[in-house]
C-alpha cells in the first residue's frame, strides 16, 4: 500500500504543478481533475470511502464541470490572453515567493499528528460520519445547511428577471 | 434459503486461494485484477453489440418496420458488420483542434462507464468490488463521463459540437441530482449503501413492493431521470440531428465515434441494471411471502438470468420512451428537473424516512 501512496502522491503533486504551468486554461482544469482524483485515491487508502466518493461527486462531478462550462463559454485560450507587462510579472513573482516563504515558515515546526484511535479503521465509513455529524455536530451542520439555502435563494433572486420591467 | 445453490462465493474464493498459493500476494492481486478486467471487458463488448442490435429491432417494431434482416439470420450479425465498418473508417484529424484533448475525450467517457460496471452485483459472490458506499460510488463514477463529453465538444473546435456539449453537460449535471436522490430514497429503506446488502435485503420482497408509494415514486423518478442522464430520447436534444447535426460528437469518426456510441449504450445498460438492482432486487428471485413451493421454483432459476431479465425489461421501457415521446425543448427539460422532479424527490425522501420511522414497511 505504501507503493500506492507514493504513486498517488507523485501524481497529485505533478498534476498540481501542471495546473499552474500549463498555458491553456482547459488543460489546467483537466490537470486539476486528475489532482482531485488522486486525492480521492488517498482517501480510499485511508479507508475514508465516503469522503473519497463525496470528493469526486462534488469537486470533479460538479465544480470542475462548472469551471469547464465557464471557460468554454468565455472561450479563454492562449491566443486571446491579455498581455501582461513586465512590472506585473515581477510583482507576481515576488508576492508568490513571499507566500511560499510564509507557508514554509508555518509548516517548518509542524509535528506529526498522533491518531486518536489508530485501531478504528471504520471511522471514515458513512455510518460513523453520519453519527458524528448528526449527534456531535448537529448545530453547525444545520446552520451551514441554512447558509447554503440562503446562498441558493440569493442566486435565484439575482438570476430572476424583473417581471415589472418586462 | 435455497438460492444458495447458485452461490459463487466459494468459487471466487477458491480462485483467490489458488492464485495466492502459486504466487506472492502482490502478484496474485495483479492477476486477479487482470482477470476481472478481461472478464468485464468481454461482457462490455458483448452487451454493447447486443444492445445496438436490440435498439434497431425495437425501433423497427415500434415503427412497423422489419429492421436489420440481411446480415445473418434475422440480421443478428449486422452489428458486427457495422463494427468492422467503423474500425476500417478513416480517423479524421481536425485542423486547429486541441489534438490531445480531442483524442482522450472518448476514453474518459468510456472509462467512466467501465468503472461503474465494476460495482454491479451479477449474482451472490459474483461482484468485482463490493464497496461500503456502493450506490454513491456508482453515482460518483457516472458523473465523470460529463467531463469527457464537455472536452469532446470543446476540443472539436466546432460551434455545433460546443452547443451540443453544453446542452449535454447541463442536462447530465442537473438530472444526476434526481438519480442520486431517488436512489437514496431506496437506501433509506434498507439502511445501507452497500449494493450486496441492498440485494440481500430484498429476499422477502423487492424494494418497489416493500416501500409502498414512496418507492414507486422514487422508481418512476429514477426511470425518467436516468433516461435523461444517458442523453437518450425524449431527452436527446443534445444531439438534435435537425439543428445541431449530432451534438458533441459531430467531428468524431471511425473508432473514436464508436467509443461514444458504445458508451451511450453501456450507460443505458448501467442505469438499467442499477435500477433493477436497487428497486427490483437485482439477482434476487421473485418471492411471495407464504407461497413456499412457488418460491422454491423461482429459486431454481439462476440469479444471472434474473438479473439480465430485469435489466432487459428496464432497457425495453427506456427504448419504448425513446421511440414514442417527442423530444423536449431545453427550457422544458430544465423545468421538468428543477421545478418538478427535484421538489417531488425531496418530499419523497421525507415521506420515506417517515414510513421507515413508523415501521409501516414490511
Amino acid at each position: 500500500m505504501t507503493f500506492l501512496f507514493y504513486l498517488l502522491a507523485a501524481v497529485a503533486i505533478l498534476s498540481a504543478l501542471m495546473v499552474v504551468f500549463s498555458r491553456s486554461p482547459i488543460n489546467s482544469v483537466i490537470f486539476l481533475i486528475i489532482c482531485f482524483l488522486s486525492i480521492a485515491g488517498h482517501y480510499i487508502l485511508l479507508n475514508a470511502q465516503f469522503l473519497a466518493v463525496v470528493h469526486i461527486i462534488v469537486y470533479t462531478g460538479a465544480i470542475m464541470v462548472l469551471f469547464l462550462f465557464v471557460i468554454m463559454l468565455l472561450n479563454l485560450n492562449t491566443s486571446n490572453e491579455p498581455h501582461k507587462s513586465q512590472l506585473t510579472r515581477i510583482t507576481a513573482v515576488i508576492t508568490g515567493g513571499l507566500l511560499l516563504l510564509v507557508l514554509i515558515a508555518a509548516t517548518k515546526d509542524a509535528v506529526l499528528i498522533q491518531a486518536k484511535n489508530p485501531a478504528d479503521y471504520n471511522i471514515g465509513l458513512v455510518k460513523q460520519i453520519g453519527q458524528t455529524l448528526f449527534k456531535q455536530f448537529l448545530l453547525p451542520f444545520e446552520i451551514s445547511s441554512v447558509l447554503f439555502i440562503s446562498a441558493m435563494v440569493g442566486a435565484v433572486m439575482l438570476g430572476k428577471k424583473d417581471s415589472k420591467k418586462n | 434459503m435455497a438460492f444458495n445453490i447458485y452461490d459463487f462465493t466459494s468459487f471466487t474464493q477458491s480462485i483467490d486461494q489458488g492464485l495466492n498459493s502459486v504466487m506472492p500476494a502482490f502478484w496474485a492481486m495483479i492477476t486477479e485484477m487482470v482477470i476481472i478486467g478481461v472478464a468485464i471487458l468481454a461482457f462490455y463488448a458483448l452487451v454493447g453489440l447486443f444492445l445496438v442490435y436490440a435498439e434497431r429491432k425495437v425501433c423497427a417494431f415500434m415503427q412497423n418496420r422489419v429492421g436489420p434482416n440481411r446480415v445473418g439470420p434475422y440480421g443478428i450479425i449486422q452489428t458486427i458488420a457495422d463494427l468492422i465498418k467503423l474500425l476500417m473508417k478513416e480517423l479524421v484529424e481536425i485542423k486547429k483542434a486541441d489534438k490531445l484533448l480531442f483524442t482522450i475525450a472518448p476514453f474518459i467517457v468510456i472509462i467512466a462507464s467501465f468503472m461503474a460496471i465494476a460495482a454491479i452485483p451479477f449474482a451472490k459472490g459474483l461482484h468485482a468490488i463490493d464497496f461500503n458506499i456502493g450506490v454513491l460510488y456508482v453515482v460518483a463514477v457516472s458523473s465523470l463521463g460529463v467531463v469527457g463529453i464537455l472536452i469532446a465538444g470543446w476540443s472539436s473546435n466546432n460551434k455545433y459540437s460546443l452547443i451540443g456539449a453544453m446542452r449535454s453537460g447541463a442536462q447530465i449535471v442537473s438530472y444526476e441530482l434526481s438519480v442520486g436522490l431517488s436512489l437514496i430514497t431506496a437506501c433509506i429503506l434498507v439502511g445501507s449503501l452497500q449494493l450486496s446488502t441492498i440485494v440481500e435485503s430484498q429476499a422477502d420482497g423487492w424494494l418497489i413492493f416493500k416501500g409502498h408509494i414512496p418507492a414507486v415514486i422514487a422508481f418512476l423518478i429514477y426511470l425518467v431521470a436516468s433516461t435523461a442522464e444517458t442523453n437518450r430520447g425524449p431527452f436527446d436534444l443534445a444531439e438534435a440531428e435537425s439543428e445541431l447535426t449530432a451534438g458533441f460528437h459531430v467531428e468524431y469518426s471511425g473508432i473514436k465515434f464508436a467509443f461514444f456510441f458504445l458508451a451511450e449504450y453501456m450507460n443505458m445498460f448501467i442505469v438499467a441494471s442499477i435500477g433493477a438492482t436497487i428497486f427490483w432486487g437485482g439477482w434476487m428471485p421473485l418471492h411471495i411471502g407464504g407461497w413456499g413451493s412457488f418460491n422454491m421454483v423461482m429459486d431454481y432459476i439462476p440469479p444471472f438470468v434474473w438479473y439480465i431479465g430485469k435489466t432487459a425489461v428496464i432497457i425495453w421501457i427506456m427504448m419504448w420512451f425513446k421511440w414514442t415521446f417527442p423530444r423536449l425543448r431545453i427550457d422544458q427539460l430544465l423545468t421538468l428537473e428543477w421545478k418538478y422532479l427535484l421538489p417531488i424527490n425531496l418530499f419523497n425522501i421525507l415521506l420515506m424516512a417517515f414510513i421507515v420511522l413508523m415501521g409501516w414497511h414490511f
